[in-house]
């Protein structure tokens, strides 16, 4: 393998550009529909504090936006430049899909983003509102498009191969295919639970730094409550999906246990180093039968292992340690958001050290998505399409050295990004609930500033 | 190379054309909508603080949804035509890259800007300048390749330079003539001297590529200097140059007549200019047709399945009218001066 490697690079460009983009939907998908939330609460109770937390975060819901926005239009190009051999197999389904998110999706919740943000003043209330549910509905949609064709590669349906290319048979056997479901509501979940801790962190940072007032109460509560609901609701759909995997994808499942040999009454391996050399894990700690207990309900029940998938199995490490990390982070959000609600529900306050915790966790929800997605995509390898299409197959003509020099340009521009996105973001929380900011409450039908004033350029300076 | 049209009534021949038709008007609709938006970034290290702050107002609620008809465009041509996207970005592989890099800057630094710590904010202007600036080079270039077929060579690269600037120039021009639009007093003032400024380079570069495109293609020199030809073609350069003698004029006017409190001929300048993109685009257009890289690969050859096609047409026919609706919906919420200073 030369140094510049087209397969390798292009695989490391697209994981780079990918894994970006995802942080950024995953907050905006649930946060729409909590400003949403923020918003019909105000039009129906009035508080101020509810239309306080809609303005401090439909900012980091626009900033989040716009960084999704472009990275996505880089993957747009890439699938075409750096993957030919996909679109030449598959386009005739992948194609559709993606047409369809883009028909159906990001125009409208790039249309309407603009009046959400800056048209306050100038349609009336009730307008204002259904232009922020639009755009929750656009950036769900847009999820569900894109997951269809995800899903898809992963557990292909109603399709026939002629001449090596892929035709459609039925569009809803391919739109519906057998892990959507699964991979739709894990990712939406998901999404909540991002937003629920960012909302979480940030407004346990500004009531740490001695800001008390409603709006960031309201943002906390529904930070925390939100996440003690959904923790366990995304461990039991998380486990529906990996028995739909263990259906349709088993090496990925044997990768993920680090089960290397199949056998009866598989043991669950928690903790080990697993060994491709010597097709063993070092150090395991394991539960006797318990991988046959929670993937068959039953401690003798069969299960395949890496041995079962001669060439055809995804490396075991990467997925071993991603599902890992997934599952850890999961589990620690459970316990914080569990031990949070119960104290604001005894005290209707946080302790400091609980609202440290969420402080730390603000962005864990990126680190749990991410892992997840490394489980779930490198699982699927060496196929690109489950059965139909291989990774290598696909890849570009495009000499290395052109490769390796774009994928230097966009690593540091990201680099530069993310830091820039998670300073702002905490030095927006900052300056949130200063007095200087002397923001007016909008009337129910009437002209107001809301956000446009920021955004206008009048800024917090 | 002979140019066999296939029988266009069944679907394997006119669903090709339809889509087309469809990438044909989103890239027009990107040119034209998000060339203001880039023009105005352009125009950025000419105007001060205060005068930014309004020019930005002006595009704010417009540029997410403007870029998107580029989304659209190239979703065309990579989900209804794969082989020609393969070709045609494989051969444009890193200007592609510097323009993804170009349009992330410029994008962020949009929200950056208003939202970081006042000090950083003359980082992100600056930003939000290479951003434009390198997005609109970069699509000058390509155009520039790709009229020429992708020509190598030294006098293909210095043509595709000359085209990158002449792009550029003429977003600049769109984005002069929106802040006409779109603002007043002193800052509408030196729009009008920004656009007289800008015009020229344009006028340039479609020169450049009209007299271009027939010496390299035997057939496009044939299309158009045939004698049947140049009779029904001969009004499309007529009224380029009209076109822009009418924005030379209203330029210069426009001084005189907004001091005498005449807003009349505020669109002018704009709207004249998006029709001189019209017409090159259209004489572009007619150029290359029915094929989609020059003298290379036809609308027919490129197309993917006609069932592929035929589903996504279905969804385009129902839901483009309904996106051109709201999206005009969201120009005419947003129709006027932009008050951006005035929002408190």
């Amino acid at each position: 393998m030369s140094s510049a490697d087209p397969l390798l690079l292009s695989r490391i460009q697209f994981a780079a550009n990918i894994s970006f983009h995802i942080l950024f939907p995953m907050i905006t998908i649930a946060l729409a529909w909590i400003l949403l939330f923020f918003k019909l609460r105000y039009d129906r109770t009035g508080k101020e504090q509810w239309i306080n937390a809609y303005r401090l975060w439909v900012k980091i819901f626009a900033l989040s936006f716009a960084l999704g926005v472009v990275s996505g239009i880089t993957m747009s190009f890439q699938f075409g430049t750096n993957w030919p051999g996909f679109m030449e197999t598959v386009g005739n389904i992948a194609g559709p899909l993606l047409a369809y998110e883009v028909l159906t999706a990001f125009f409208l919740e790039a249309t309407f983003l603009g009046i959400m943000l800056f048209g306050f003043r100038r349609v009336s209330n009730r307008v204002h509102t259904v232009a922020t549910a639009l755009v929750a509905i656009g950036t769900s949609l847009s999820a569900f498009w894109i997951l269809s064709l995800s899903s898809w590669m992963h557990t292909p349906a109603g399709y026939e191969m002629i001449d090596g290319v892929a035709h459609v048979t039925d569009w809803t056997e391919a739109i519906f295919n057998p892990s959507l479901p699964y991979r739709f509501l894990h990712t939406l979940v998901a999404s909540f639970l991002t937003a629920a801790f960012l909302m979480a962190g940030l407004s346990a940072y500004r009531w740490l730094r001695g800001d008390r007032t409603e709006g960031v109460a309201a943002a906390l509560r529904t930070g925390v409550y939100l996440a003690a609901l959904l923790a366990p609701v995304q461990i039991f759909i998380g486990d529906l999906h990996g028995l739909n995997t263990l259906e349709h994808q088993p090496a990925k499942v044997a990768a993920m246990e680090g089960l290397w040999t199949s056998q009866r009454g598989a043991p669950l391996v928690l903790f080990g180093f697993p060994d491709a050399a010597a097709q063993t894990n070092h150090f395991a700690l394991t539960v006797p039968k318990g991988a046959a207990w929670i993937l068959t309900h039953d401690v003798d029940g069969a299960l395949q292992g890496i041995d079962a998938f001669p060439g055809e199995h995804p490396p075991v490490a990467p997925v071993f340690w991603a599902f890992r990390i997934m599952v850890g982070i999961g589990v620690l959000m459970l316990f914080l958001s569990w031990a949070g609600a119960w104290r604001m529900l005894r005290n209707r306050a946080l302790d400091t050290w609980l609202a440290r915790g969420f402080v730390a966790m603000t962005f864990s929800g990126w680190l749990a998505v991410l892992a997840g997605w490394y489980t779930t995509e490198i699982g699927r390898q060496p196929y690109l399409v489950s059965g139909v299409l291989r990774t290598s197959d696909a890849v570009t003509t495009v000499p290395g050295s052109s490769i390796a020099l774009t994928l230097a340009a966009y690593l540091v521009l990201y680099a530069v990004l993310i830091t820039a996105y998670v300073s702002v973001v905490f030095y927006m929380a900052r300056i949130a609930g200063l007095p200087q900011s002397k923001q007016s409450t909008p009337r129910a039908h009437g002209p107001s500033s809301l956000v446009a004033r920021d955004h206008a350029g009048a800024g917090h300076a | 190379m002979p140019e066999t049209i296939p029988d266009l009534s069944q679907p394997a021949g006119w669903l090709p054309l339809a889509f087309m038709l469809v990438m044909g008007l989103s890239i027009l609709a990107y040119v034209v909508l998000d060339g203001f938006d880039l023009g105005i970034g352009l125009l950025f290290p000419a105007a001060g603080d205060a005068a930014r702050d309004r020019m930005i107002a002006s595009i704010g609620p417009f540029w997410d949804a403007n870029e998107t008809w580029l989304v659209l465009g190239v979703g065309v041509l990579l989900v209804a035509f794969p082989r020609a996207h393969g070709l045609v970005l494989g051969e444009l592989y890193l200007p592609v890259a510097v323009m993804l890099v170009g349009l992330t800057l410029r994008g962020v630094a949009f929200d950056f800007r208003v939202k970081a710590r006042a000090t950083h904010k003359r980082s992100w202007d600056r930003a939000f300048f290479a951003g434009s600036a390198i997005t609109a080079l970069a699509q000058g270039y390509m155009l520039g390749k790709f009229v020429t077929g992708f020509e190598q060579g030294l006098w293909a690269y210095l043509f595709a330079g000359l085209i990158a600037v002449c792009l550029a120039s003429g977003y600049t021009l769109l984005g002069a003539t929106w802040l006409i639009i779109k603002t007043d007093g002193e800052l509408q003032g030196r729009a009008i001297a920004w656009g007289q400024r800008a015009l020229l380079l344009l006028a340039v570069g479609i020169a450049a590529v009209s007299v271009t495109t027939p010496m390299i293609s035997e057939r496009v020199y044939d299309k158009w200097f045939g004698i049947q030809n140049m009779i029904v073609l001969w009004p499309i350069p007529a009224m380029t140059a009209l076109l822009f003698f009418i924005v030379q004029r209203t330029l210069a006017r426009l001084p005189v007549r907004l001091a005498d409190g005449n807003r009349y001929g505020e669109w002018v300048p704009f709207g004249a200019t998006v029709a001189i993109f019209l017409l090159a685009f259209h004489g572009l257009a007619y150029s290359l047709f029915p094929y989609i890289v020059l003298d290379r690969l036809t609308v027919w050859d490129a197309a993917s399945a006609p069932k592929s096609l035929m589903f996504m047409f279905v969804g385009t026919v129902v839901v483009l009218p309904v996106i051109i609706a709201y999206s005009i919906y969201s120009y005419r919420v947003f129709r006027g001066k932009s008050t951006a200073l005035e929002y408190d």
